[in-house]
Formats: C-alpha cells, sequence, structure tokens
C-alpha cells in the first residue's frame, strides 16, 4: 500500500512530516529562528530568513497542500492576510465579482481597499448562474465563492462556477473554511486558489489565529510565494505547530460535530418557534442536491431564525451551554449574532438585502453530547416563550 | 517622567490584577464570550485585540512617545498595513538606500496598483523637495540606511512634508527608540521589524507601527485588523521578553561596534568603514571582490545570515542577500557594490570578534592567491 492509497484520515497522521529526519521525533519540531547560516555566498541553503521560508511553517504549508490536494500551501498570520495576500494577485484596473453574503471581513476588504487601489467589484448571488454570467465585464479578472456561505449556508455550484470564469480566463478563489478538505476539495472542481481561515475547523480548539491558502497550479503558486514573502503576512512558528497539531484529530472532530448539528438542524426545523433553518444537510435546502454532489457532508455550521427580536432576545439570555462569541470551528459550541459580529463591518442596509436578519444566529457545533445541546436550546426556547406570554 | 530603561525593564508588569502575575499571561484564545448582545468585555476576535499583544502595542507607543502601537506578523506585515492608508494616483517619496524588501513591494506590487515612489537621497533637502508633487501622499524615510549607514535630518524633512500635508514615515529599526524618537522630531508613523533589535535573539519575526493622532491611529487600526497581518500572542511575548534587555544589549553593541569601526579603519584588507556613529551596525568594503566568499566562508565565530540586530554577530552580503531584489544597476548606483558587505554586531566579546575577523581576512588573502 503506497501512501496516495491512504485515506485521507489516515494521512492526517501520516504525511512528508510523520517523522523529524533528524532526530526522529513524531511531532514537527518548532523552529524559532528568524535567520540561517549560509555556507557560501554561491550556495545558499534551502533557509535564509524566516519570512522567506521556515522549517515548521513549511511543514504546515505541504500538509495542507497534500489535504486540498494542491501542489503549494502557504501559511497566514490570519484568514484575512491570507485573503489580502491573495487579492495582491489583482491589479488596477481589474473587476471581481463576489459573492453577495461574503463574510463581512472580506466585504470591507474589497469595498473600502480595493476600491481604493482602483479595482472594481460587483456582488451576486453565486447560486444563481445567470447572475453570475450577467456581472461580467471585459476585465473580469477573479470571482471569489464561498460555499456553503457565511452565515446563510447557501451552497455554491462551484464546478459550473469555475467554468465560466474559465471562459473568460478569469481566476476562481474558494473560501472552504465551513467544510475544510475533509468534506470539499475545491480544487478537483476548478478552483485556482482555496483558502482558510485556519483558527477555525482546521485549528479546532479556538488557540490560534492563523490563514492558509492553496494552489493547483504551479506559477500561480509561484506568484503567490513572492506576494507572501513580500507581505509578510506569514504565519508564526508556534501557530504553525498549533494549526498542524489541531489538524490531526480533524476527521474525528469534523464527524462528530457534523453529526450533531444534522440532529441539532432537525430539532429546530421542527420547533413552533424556529421560523427558518439553514443548513445544507437538510433536504428542504435548496441545494441540498448540489451540497450532496460536491462536498462529502454538510458541515458542522447552520444558522436559523426566531420569529420575532423579543422571542430572539429572551432565547439570547437564556442559552446556557455554548459560547456566545465571534469565531466558529472549535471544540466548544460558539453561538454567534452575525447582525453585530461577523457582518457588522456591512451596512444595515447591504445585510438585510442579502437576507441576513436581526433574528438570525449562527451556530458552530462543537464536540459537547448532542443532547446537551438539544435540551439547552429547547429550555432556552420554552423560557422565552413564557416569559414574552407573560408579558404580552 | 521615568527613564526608558525603567520601561523596558517594566514592560507587562502589573498588566493583570487577578494573580499579580509579574510576567504577563499568554492569551491563546481566538475569541472571547459576550454576556448577551453588545456586551463585550472589550475583546471579541483575537485579529481585532489580544491581551497580550495589547501589552506590547501600548507599550512601544509609550517608548516611541506616540499615541497607539500596532503589532505585525513581521517588518514587512507593519509597512503593507501602512501602504493600506493610501490610494491609487498617490506617490511616496522613499530613502534611495532602501531594504530590498520595502523596495520590491513598491515596485513589483504597488506600482501595479497605481501608487507610484520616488527614490531620493534623504540627506539631501533640495533632492526630497524637489521631488514632491501635487500627489506625494508620504516621505518614507529610513536613517541611518540600509546598508549605507547614511543618516537623513527627520527635523528638517518633517518641517518640509508638514507645510504640504505629507505624512512622514520613519524606518526605525536600526536605532529603536533608545538612539532616535522620530515622533518627537515630527515624524507621522514610526515603523520597526522588531524582528532585528527590539526582539534580539533572531527567534520571532515581527512588526511594529507606531502613530500620532487620534485620526490616524483609527485608519491603522481598521488596516491592521482588516488586512489581517497581524502578531501571534506568543509572539507577541517573545518580543516583550526580548525588549526587556533591550538598554543592556543595545549598549554592548554599541561599545562593540565603536571598537571595531576603529580596528576595520586600521585593517589593510578594507577599504571603507560605514558608520553613522551610534548603534551597532556598520558596513565596510573588503579591497577584492574576490575575498568575499573565502573571507566569510572563513569566519568561525561570527553568521554568514541575513537579518541583524541580534546578539550574535551576523555579516551579511547585501548583493546577493537583503538587497538582491533592486536591480545591479540601481543597486551598484547607489553604493551597494559587490565589495561591501554588512555587519551586525552582537554581544560577544569584541576581542573575539576581532580574531576572528583577523584569521578570516588572512585565510580569504591567501585563498585567493
Amino acid at each position: 500500500m503506497t501512501k496516495n492509497d491512504y485515506s485521507f484520515e489516515t494521512q492526517l497522521l501520516h504525511n512528508k512530516h510523520k517523522f523529524d529526519p533528524t532526530t526522529g521525533a513524531v511531532s514537527v519540531p518548532v523552529q524559532y529562528a528568524s535567520t540561517f547560516h549560509q555556507p557560501s555566498v554561491d550556495s545558499f541553503g534551502k533557509f535564509d530568513y524566516s519570512r522567506s521560508l521556515n522549517p515548521t511553517r513549511e511543514a504546515l504549508e505541504d500538509i495542507i497542500a497534500e489535504m486540498e490536494g494542491g501542489t503549494r500551501g502557504f501559511a497566514f498570520s490570519s484568514g484575512m492576510a491570507a485573503i489580502s495576500t491573495a487579492f495582491l494577485l489583482l491589479s488596477q484596473g481589474d473587476h471581481v465579482v463576489v459573492t453577495e453574503d461574503v463574510y463581512g471581513g472580506t466585504f470591507r476588504m474589497v469595498t473600502q481597499v480595493l476600491s481604493r487601489f482602483g479595482i472594481e467589484h460587483t456582488f451576486v448571488d453565486m447560486t444563481n448562474l445567470d447572475e453570475v454570467r450577467a456581472a461580467i465585464r471585459p476585465n473580469t479578472k477573479l470571482l471569489y465563492m464561498e460555499s456553503p456561505s457565511n452565515p446563510l449556508m447557501k451552497v455554491t455550484d462551484i464546478e459550473a462556477v469555475c467554468a465560466i470564469a474559465k471562459e473568460i480566463g478569469a481566476l476562481t478563489f474558494l473560501d472552504n473554511t465551513f467544510m475544510t478538505p475533509y468534506l470539499q476539495r475545491p480544487l478537483e472542481l476548478g478552483v485556482d486558489v482555496v483558502l482558510h481561515s485556519a483558527t477555525k475547523f482546521l485549528g479546532g480548539h479556538s488557540d490560534t489565529l492563523s490563514g492558509l491558502a492553496v494552489v493547483k497550479d504551479e506559477e500561480l503558486g509561484k506568484q503567490l510565494y513572492t506576494l507572501q514573502n513580500s507581505f509578510g503576512a506569514v504565519l508564526g512558528v508556534q501557530d504553525a505547530w498549533l494549526v498542524m497539531r489541531g489538524i490531526k484529530t480533524l476527521s474525528v472532530r469534523m464527524k462528530q460535530s457534523q453529526e450533531s448539528a444534522q440532529k441539532i438542524a432537525a430539532f429546530l426545523q421542527n420547533h413552533p418557534l424556529v421560523q427558518r433553518v439553514h443548513y445544507p444537510g437538510l433536504e428542504s435546502h435548496p441545494q441540498y442536491e448540489i451540497q450532496s454532489r460536491q462536498a462529502k457532508g454538510p458541515g458542522a455550521v447552520l444558522s436559523f431564525e426566531l420569529e420575532n427580536e423579543s422571542l430572539f432576545n429572551e432565547f439570547v439570555k437564556n442559552v446556557k451551554l455554548p459560547v456566545f462569541a465571534v469565531s466558529l470551528g472549535g471544540v466548544e459550541s460558539i453561538l454567534s449574532y452575525p447582525t453585530k459580529m461577523s457582518h457588522a463591518a456591512m451596512p444595515e442596509s447591504e445585510r438585510l438585502k442579502r437576507g441576513i436578519s436581526n433574528t438570525l444566529l449562527r451556530l458552530s457545533v462543537g464536540l459537547e453530547s448532542t443532547e446537551d445541546i438539544i435540551s439547552d436550546f429547547s429550555q432556552a426556547l420554552d423560557i422565552a416563550s413564557c416569559n414574552l406570554i407573560k408579558e404580552g | 517622567m521615568v527613564k526608558i530603561n525603567t520601561k523596558l525593564a517594566q514592560i507587562g508588569n502589573r498588566s493583570e490584577t487577578a494573580t499579580g502575575t509579574v510576567n504577563p499571561p499568554i492569551y491563546l484564545s481566538t475569541a472571547y464570550r459576550h454576556e448577551g448582545i453588545g456586551q463585550s468585555s472589550g475583546y471579541d476576535y483575537v485579529r481585532t485585540g489580544n491581551p497580550t499583544r495589547e501589552i506590547l502595542e501600548k507599550a512601544i507607543a509609550d517608548l516611541e512617545e506616540g499615541d497607539r502601537g500596532f503589532a505585525c506578523s513581521s517588518g514587512m506585515g507593519a509597512i503593507l498595513t501602512i501602504i493600506s492608508l493610501f490610494q491609487s494616483g498617490d506617490e511616496w517619496i522613499v530613502s534611495k538606500d532602501l531594504y530590498g524588501g520595502t523596495y520590491r513591494i513598491l515596485e513589483q506590487t504597488f506600482k501595479k496598483w497605481g501608487l507610484n515612489s520616488h527614490y531620493v537621497d534623504m540627506s539631501d533637502l533640495d533632492e526630497v523637495s524637489s521631488a514632491i508633487t501635487p500627489n506625494t501622499k508620504a516621505i518614507f524615510i529610513e536613517t541611518p540606511t540600509n546598508p549605507l549607514m547614511e543618516t537623513a535630518d527627520i527635523e528638517a524633512i518633517a518641517k518640509l512634508a508638514k507645510e504640504k500635508g505629507i505624512l512622514v514615515i520613519v524606518d526605525n529599526t536600526f536605532y529603536t527608540p533608545l538612539i532616535q524618537k522620530p515622533l518627537t522630531l515630527g515624524a507621522d508613523i514610526v515603523i520597526h521589524s522588531a524582528t532585528k533589535y527590539l526582539g534580539g535573539h533572531n527567534d520571532v519575526l515581527a512588526g511594529l507601527i507606531v502613530s500620532k493622532g487620534e485620526k490616524l491611529g483609527e485608519a491603522l487600526f481598521l488596516h491592521h485588523n482588516g488586512a489581517g497581518a497581524v502578531l501571534s500572542p506568543f509572539d507577541s511575548w517573545l518580543l516583550i521578553r526580548g525588549m526587556k534587555t533591550l538598554s543592556l544589549r543595545m549598549e554592548r553593541h554599541e561599545r562593540n561596534a565603536q571598537a571595531l569601526v576603529n580596528y576595520l579603519n586600521e585593517h589593510d584588507a578594507v577599504t571603507d568603514v560605514l558608520y553613522s556613529g551610534r548603534g551597532g551596525m556598520l558596513s565596510f568594503r573588503i579591497k577584492d571582490a574576490d575575498w568575499v566568499n573565502p573571507f566569510l566562508q572563513n569566519l568561525n565565530l561570527i553568521t554568514f545570515a541575513e537579518s541583524l540586530g541580534g546578539v550574535e554577530s551576523f555579516i551579511t552580503y547585501p548583493t546577493t542577500q537583503t538587497h538582491a531584489d533592486i536591480p545591479k544597476e540601481v543597486r551598484e548606483a547607489n553604493g551597494v557594490d559587490n565589495c561591501l558587505l554588512r555587519f551586525s554586531v552582537g554581544i560577544e566579546d569584541v576581542e573575539d570578534l576581532m580574531s576572528d575577523l583577523d584569521q578570516a581576512f588572512s585565510k580569504a588573502k591567501q585563498e585567493e592567491l
């Protein structure tokens, strides 16, 4: 059996960096050196300066490249640093088509920074291919996807969007944070650059801020390397090690969280006080078929809307188990309020237009017992409705 | 007012009251729990604000006598964050003798985004003045320059810039606030590759920004958080740890450098020594370019590596290392020729450094014969 025959779960543990070549250590050593001794002016070693390449960071970059089925990986100081650096592939006068319910931080980068440097954008509903086609201009150089999207869990037909991009010679980026390569491998569907906030499921423990990018095309890899090295928004070595440590348990964590998410979604969907549940694992989800085709599962993030704001406020006050915080993808379940958190950077009118209502909550399902989460939600909804009846 | 040596030693002390810890804790948490909607402890997400990083940011702002500090994933990450303040059509005036990495982003990336840079000799005020156009939005100064050790008159340049509403940005990596505080001389923004003297141990990659004024601070905060080239909590802590010994280290770096300037000036294998008079950085030209490689290969104590400002002595060959991204003709016209070596003087015993240089020079001469 060769390494390529191993299943994804096994490869997470048995990859190129399984042993340290010098000592046989089974955990990649953390190399703090910022610089490296050079043997002579004519023959530089592989490593010269830590921003350019560091052995610990390189191990993580190799591992994510292999996981995504790419040729080259890049580690950044945050997901936004990965995204901003990838945007630097563009030039003044270029145009970008972006999914409309994009992460608030990416929205801010596109509207407040790229626009000042003469890079135009159009937001579209990426699930509507006609709308995507209609947004294309002669100077369109990039189609930017998130699938499933944040926080409405809309699923883009990745292959179809890539086909449109190929026709016009544009690049495609996809933020794969919600799925991870365990569930979805966008490069195999035709995407050029896969992006991650590795702070989320890949790291998985809410203890490291990091971003990753992977490409398949070697030439694109060279360009992205130059930008990574030039801008220096690189990941620190301690954090690179923490992400690798997290990746070792990715498959077990993701599997468990996804199973729970499926049950919680069903519970919420059947609850009379819940108006809508957005989760691509539900057969009622508009892109259920596409998700089932292009990914191995619906993931562990879902969002739901309550009937009205008073009910919503009472629910949030009484829910006990999930951490009420920004971020997602940790071992702890995290409940967040996109309006005031991930999408606070988006003006209200834009937000409402995208369907991100004031009663929408996003749940990132952690590793707690599913029953505990469901009974917590159940009691919070009960109290909320009783209090409203009393007041009402 | 508390003296700078005291400030350095005390970074992070009294930062926490729950345990009374003298050394600040490393907060790795990426997210912070909210008690309810709109109720935040002041910390939400690690990219936006982290208690460990904040201690560092406040310390550098205090040391540089600025209003706000920002810690970035590298010195280049700091420059990227600052560039986000500008837009297409803006122009920068930049020191001609510049770190290669800064030159690379200005020429290879920001030119493409419509931000043009003009390179001048910052020690010549007339040249600076005549490079100003109505589109000039910033003057970016390295002083002393890297690797030619030329100094610029920050105060005079800042005066020139103020009249026209141009921002003055100073890279203070070589001197640190111990020797020079550009904000007190009229600069608006100071940046550091903190990988160098501030960290001081060749074990952390980091950049810092300090700004003056509320408006500039707010704009930088937006881009620091937006572009996300932030420093991790662990690296923030390592940097704080390094900064506590900055003044002791810098004193020794400087004393050793001054002794080595005299030594090199007397040495017949050396044609020039470039030193600003302060700090631990110097450059020198070896008599024959063919001696460079054997000289470097025969150094036993001093390390041939990129970077600078660490406790260990480093010699760098700018031609192929730090300045490899600057085209040959531009580089040589600026004086960075292939006889030039840059020396980051460490804190070893200076006599040991001299003996190492001695034997390497002798062997280089012999091998060349």
